[in-house]
């Protein structure tokens, strides 16, 4: 399924002159280590993880036995009965999230023209453990036992859509699907929205198949830490750094174009300023991984130097050659130790396409807060990798005015996004 | 042979489908529309799927389109019931 497929074309808009300038004026989470934007920024900062035991199916028998789960989700208490026998997990922590970064921006989504706001989100599975439910009632009992929600529940785009219908936003919808790197892709198509006409798009991404049928294609993948220990399972850039602990959750963003945000005066957390994706080189062709060229361009397009940057928000795969090869690219960009680095996901574990917009999030409150997130359970860094990195404790900064965020995918995809004070 | 009653359907509507915050279902609601009652196509038609097996009857791919309301769709299913042997159900 592709984006090209599902995105519907921005209807027209009236013809007053816009600024092309898109800014953050809303943020829901929904995090392995808070439920909540709040919750889950006060523990960020505390550094304060969610990884634990697999919860939501017995992994055992499995080789990998941790996952970050959104603590204390009770769907039923957030989510109208209607939409429970429909919605897979990471759709109904989609919605929360939503919901919460709705109310964050102070929209009255009732009271905009009818297509003026549209919804992009990202997705690296659909809904995995509604599918993988539905396809064992097809095998096991017959088809008459499938649910017909079945139809769009596992699809990627479902996030988009549930959300684009509860809300009632009826502009231009999509779904980026580039793994890791679509919490950014997804961000970088809804600015695209908004030069197109559209005065809101609610993107960003909440993912997770914390199921077996996910666990077992993420197994497949190699990424995956076999560690039974919550503390050193996902350590990127250590010297014991063995592959990532999965997640679910991320979170939902509100951009907007900002001349219509200022005269409606919201408040802005910031802007997107720049955006660059790249593609690796087809394997086993050698040549210098994309992650550099698109911190570069993301840059450019931002029109800042380099110096400008007062974090970096690393994709910290947590694989021996994958830090080695971000932490070479950011080297090469900002010199040895020029930057402070840091990966708040070690505190969540990997989200999929949850991850990065997770990041931005966080990008956008160290902006806000002036202090920078830690980094956690990484205490000794692998040879050659020459990061200023932000371990211990959340680094406290006259002022953060800029962060770039730094995004991976499985398959190939990078991706970058500088984030503005507004 | 029993028939479906509209107690019955709701039951399974709820079950299968939710229910809207602002309809009371457990009132008078045999002749309004599926979709004022907070059920769309899809709603009708997982509901219908449920109906079937439950109650080992077969409705037509159509019962879902046609059948506007509750009573509407208790006709259906009811007319089907009264084709099925005692035993079978």
């Amino acid at each position: 399924m592709s984006s090209d497929v599902l995105e519907r074309a921005a209807a027209p808009q009236q013809a007053a002159p816009r600024t092309t300038n898109a800014v953050f004026t809303g943020i829901g989470v929904t995090a392995p280590n808070g439920l909540g934007t709040e919750a889950w920024w006060a523990a960020t900062l505390r550094g304060e993880h969610g990884i634990r035991p697999v919860r939501r199916f017995d992994a055992s028998g499995y080789p990998a036995t941790l996952a970050g789960e959104v603590p204390g989700f009770d769907a039923s208490a957030h989510i109208p009965s209607r939409l429970l026998p429909q919605t897979d997990h990471q759709t109904r922590l989609a919605l929360v999230a939503t919901q919460e970064a709705l109310d964050d921006s102070g929209i009255d989504t009732g009271a905009l023209p009818e297509y003026a706001a549209g919804v992009v989100t990202a997705s690296s599975a659909g809904g995995f453990e509604f599918g993988q439910r539905e396809l064992e009632a097809l095998w096991s009992q017959g088809g008459q036992y499938v649910s017909a929600y079945q139809s769009f529940a596992w699809f990627y785009a479902v996030n988009s859509g549930q959300i684009s219908i509860r809300h009632k936003l009826r502009g231009p919808s999509g779904v980026l699907v580039s793994e890791g790197a679509g919490g950014l892709d997804a961000v970088a198509q809804a600015r695209r929205q908004l030069r197109r006409g559209s005065s809101v798009i609610v993107t960003g991404g909440v993912d997770g198949a914390v199921c077996p049928w996910g666990w077992t294609a993420q197994l497949a993948g190699r990424r995956l830490s076999t560690s039974g220990d919550p503390e050193r399972a996902y350590v990127p850039f250590d010297a014991g750094a063995r592959g990532h602990v999965p997640g679910e959750g991320g979170a939902i963003l509100v951009l907007e174009d900002e001349q219509w945000a200022r005269e409606r005066g919201a408040r802005v957390y910031g802007r997107l300023a720049g955006y660059a994706a790249t593609f690796d080189p087809r394997p086993g062709t050698g040549g210098e991984p994309g992650l550099r060229r698109a911190a570069e361009l993301a840059l450019a397009d931002a029109g800042l130097p380099h110096e400008a940057v007062d974090v970096v928000f690393a994709d910290a795969a947590g694989l021996p050659d994958l830090d080695r090869a971000e932490a070479d690219a950011i080297t090469a960009v900002f010199g040895p130790r020029g930057v402070p680095v840091t990966a708040p996901k070690t505190m969540t574990g990997r989200l999929a396409a949850g991850g990065a917009s997770l990041d931005l999030a966080a990008a956008l409150l160290s902006i806000r807060d002036s202090v920078l997130p830690p980094t956690v359970h990484v205490h000794r860094p692998a040879a050659g990798i020459e990061l200023d990195l932000v371990t211990g404790a959340a680094r406290e900064r006259r002022e953060v005015r800029t962060a770039l965020v730094l995004a991976r995918g499985a398959g190939g995809f990078n991706a970058a996004a500088v984030v503005a004070a507004p | 042979m029993a028939e479906m009653t509209l107690e019955e359907l709701t039951g399974l509507l709820r079950e299968c489908a939710g229910e809207d915050e602002s309809v009371d279902l457990s009132g008078d609601v045999l002749d309004i529309p599926f979709d004022d009652l907070g059920y769309d196509s899809l709603a009708v038609l997982q509901t219908t799927g449920r109906i079937e097996r439950e109650y080992g009857i077969y409705l037509s791919d159509d019962t879902a389109a046609e059948a506007g309301t509750p009573r509407l769709l208790l006709a259906f299913v009811n007319e089907a019931l009264a084709g099925v042997p005692a035993a079978a159900v």
